[in-house]
């Protein structure tokens, strides 16, 4: 079994995302002096998971701003450094820290360039991290891509892989526009090979990471990794479906989406946040109205129960969409055999064999 | 032991949280507790010497780090390691994790681990309790790095605009994660922050009980006739920001700031000082060590025992 990840340059070192994801801020701000980098603890020793690890000690310390415990002012803080020029990346160690700066990032990064008719340009990059397991609970592990993909003006980008993630970031830095980057926490783990230098990722959206003609998978984030687990599955007996990695959730380029389903007919979406309202429905609700002849089956949608996210692990059983479920969501929506989907389902469960539900599956750590 | 000697009280509540707390980093490696854990070893004199004043109908907040303050404030034991333990008979049956403690009928009102975020509860339980005419008052405790977020000042204010019955109480243990005070804040008393909103304050050394409880005494009673107020507190977490380990290795604080610290130890501190006052024996002392690490070792028995929550049982709750 390969990881989906198209091979790097033959050689490349194999690294996780979270290293992926700094050694492509590092090399953006190399290229850019005005790169300048806020987050609380930016220089601890825990370095945001690692993510901005020795940074400081490359660009120059000046450059990587600790930032008090005061959200919403220092990202409008980074919101104007960035309109007199800089570019200004902001790291949160949760997605819900940001909350508290909703204001400043929807009302003013993501409206400057708008109010001024174009004069003004917000050069920033907010990255938050989602952090699930381990009991993190319903403050502290909520997938909220959702929020921000709502509002005009934000690109929203998630990137699921390592060597994607590194060029990403790096596009994002480079981009003119503020972007949100939601980093799964055990994303951050994966690993791959991953070119060493310079990379860049065009934040154009959708990349299809399988092939296949029975269904069209369009995942985000984490939940790609369990999509591709669920098609290799089904691939081995006999049932190929095709893995859209979503990557960029804003601007949402439905093309390639739009393009698969027309040679599928089915379409499931699977998110990392809640089910309603969520990014699946925006996606479903689109390839309906554009290709509403073409779809055999009505359009799917899986995603987080409609209810907050339990600590416990016993609470937490069956709250996550996993590869098992999207095998059986997917086996049943092209009208398999429920012998074929249980065998697909059980060799799945099977493969992951005892690991505790609430801490990531070494299967997706390479290298393969 | 006499109850009505509150320095009885206090030492003996002050050792049950140490004696708690020890029992977690000590079990924690089991990985049985599945949580992030945030352990107050080394502050137990501030919520003990705060909740000792409160009546148990009187209010509390907390935030990520709240063992002390939700057993100071009489939270049941039980629950709380079944909480942690992630099973049913946890205090909000295995949904928050030891950073959603919460006993709403001990008058521990909630765990709030987003950092500042319980500070306006408090606010608008002690606007709501003002109305009422009820006589109670809300504590809030809050963490160094709270005065850094807006919704502290926009609490205080409004407490001062409107005579809130609430107190405010700052346990400054100079770190936020691994980040000194002296990196995020400018050099100025933080009292001067409570004086800005026309609070009344007092600072003390938070690792003397005696001192605190003094201090919380005036506060709550200065609080419940209508003038909010702010308490600052020294003191210092021993080990790690979340987690059971000592740290002092990664290079963010100095051994011997550490040690300078741990000498104050609030627990051994005011031990002794029973001791040289006659109140206590070495021998009582020992015997109520054990009594209570039985009691904790009981609870840790019943959260084991408890069973986990069924899947569906996290569906309930989401509207009242
Ligand atoms: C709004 C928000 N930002 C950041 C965090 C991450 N965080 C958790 S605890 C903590 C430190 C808080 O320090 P302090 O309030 O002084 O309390 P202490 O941990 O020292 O008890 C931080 C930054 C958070 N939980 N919420």
């Amino acid at each position: 079994m390969s990881m989906p990840e198209p091979a790097s340059a033959a050689g490349a070192p194999v690294i996780n995302m979270g290293t992926a994801i700094r050694d492509g801020l590092l090399e953006a701000a190399r290229r850019d002096p005005s790169v300048i980098f806020f987050g609380e603890g930016v220089e601890d020793p825990g370095a945001l998971f690692g993510t901005l690890k020795d940074i400081g000690k490359h660009i120059g310390h000046d450059r990587m701003i600790e930032m008090p415990i005061a959200e919403n002012g220092l990202i409008g803080v980074a919101i104007g450094a960035a309109l007199a020029g800089k570019r200004s990346v902001v790291t949160l160690q949760r997605v819900e820290f940001a909350l508290l700066a909703l204001e400043q990032i929807l009302n003013n990064a993501a409206k400057m360039h708008y109010v001024s008719r174009g004069n003004h340009k917000v050069p920033l990059v907010l990255r938050m991290i989602v952090g699930r397991g381990w009991g993190q609970g319903p403050e502290h592990s909520q997938s909220l891509e959702a929020i921000f993909a709502h509002v005009p003006g934000l690109k929203v980008i998630m990137p699921a892989f390592a060597e994607d993630a590194k060029g990403m970031v790096t596009a994002a830095v480079e981009d003119d526009n503020p972007v949100v980057v939601i980093e799964h926490r055990w994303s951050h783990y994966t690993t791959s090979a991953v070119a060493e230098g310079y990379v860049h990722r065009p934040l154009d959206g959708p990349r299809t990471v399988r092939q296949g003609d029975g269904l069209t998978i369009v995942a985000t984030s984490y939940m790609t990794l369990e999509a591709v687990r669920a098609a290799d599955g089904l691939a081995e007996a006999g049932y190929p479906v095709e893995v859209l990695d979503l990557r960029v959730v804003r601007p949402l380029n439905l093309d390639p989406i739009v393009e698969s389903v027309a040679r599928t007919g089915r379409l499931l979406t699977v998110d990392t946040g809640f089910r309603m309202f969520g990014i699946g429905a925006e996606i479903a609700s689109e390839v309906t109205s554009r290709c509403f002849d073409l779809l055999e089956a009505a359009p799917v949608r899986m995603g987080l129960p409609d209810h907050p996210t339990p600590s416990s692990r016993g609470l937490v059983r069956g709250f996550y969409p996993d590869a098992a479920r999207i095998a059986r969501t997917a086996g049943e929506m092209m009208g398999l055999e429920e012998a074929t989907i249980s065998q697909v389902e059980e060799k799945i469960l099977a493969d992951r064999g005892d690991v505790p539900i609430d801490v990531p599956d070494p299967f997706f750590k390479g290298p393969f | 032991m006499a109850e009505n000697d509150y320095r009885l009280r206090c030492m003996r509540q002050m050792l049950r949280i140490r004696l708690v707390e020890e029992t977690i980093a000590e079990r924690y490696a089991e990985q049985e507790m599945r949580c992030p854990v945030h352990l107050s070893v080394g502050q137990e004199a501030t919520a003990v010497g705060v909740c000792d004043v409160l009546q148990s109908e009187d209010r509390v907040f907390s935030s990520h780090r709240s063992h002390a303050h939700y057993l100071a404030k009489g939270g049941n034991l039980n629950a709380m390691m079944a909480e942690i333990y992630g099973k049913r008979d946890g205090c909000i049956g295995g949904r928050g994790g030891s950073m959603h403690l919460m006993d709403p009928e001990a008058g521990m009102m909630a765990s709030i681990p987003i950092v500042a975020s319980s500070i306006p509860l408090a606010t608008g339980t002690a606007l709501s309790d003002k109305f009422d005419g009820n006589g109670k008052v809300t504590v809030s405790f809050l963490g160094d790095a709270c005065l850094e977020e807006g919704v502290f000042h926009e609490s205080a204010n409004f407490a001062r605009l409107r005579g809130l019955p609430v107190v405010y109480v700052c346990e400054n243990n100079l770190y936020s994660v691994y980040t000194n005070l002296a990196d995020r804040q400018p050099e100025r008393p933080l009292t001067d922050v409570a004086k800005a909103h026309a609070l009344e304050s007092r600072h003390v050394d938070g690792n003397d009980l005696d001192a605190v409880r003094e201090a919380a005494s005036w506060a709550v009673e200065t609080s419940r006739t209508g003038t909010p107020t702010f308490l600052l507190l020294d003191t210092y977490r021993w080990r790690e920001h979340c987690g059971p380990n000592f740290d002092n290795h990664i290079g963010y604080r100095t051994e011997e700031e550490f040690q300078t610290w741990r000498v104050r130890d609030p627990l051994e501190r005011y031990r002794k000082q029973l001791e040289e006052a006659g109140v206590l024996s070495a021998g009582s002392y020992a015997e109520l060590e054990r009594t209570l690490q039985a009691e904790v070792d009981a609870a840790f028995t019943f959260a084991i025992n408890s069973p986990l929550p069924e899947p569906n049982e996290a569906r309930a709750h989401v509207y009242a």
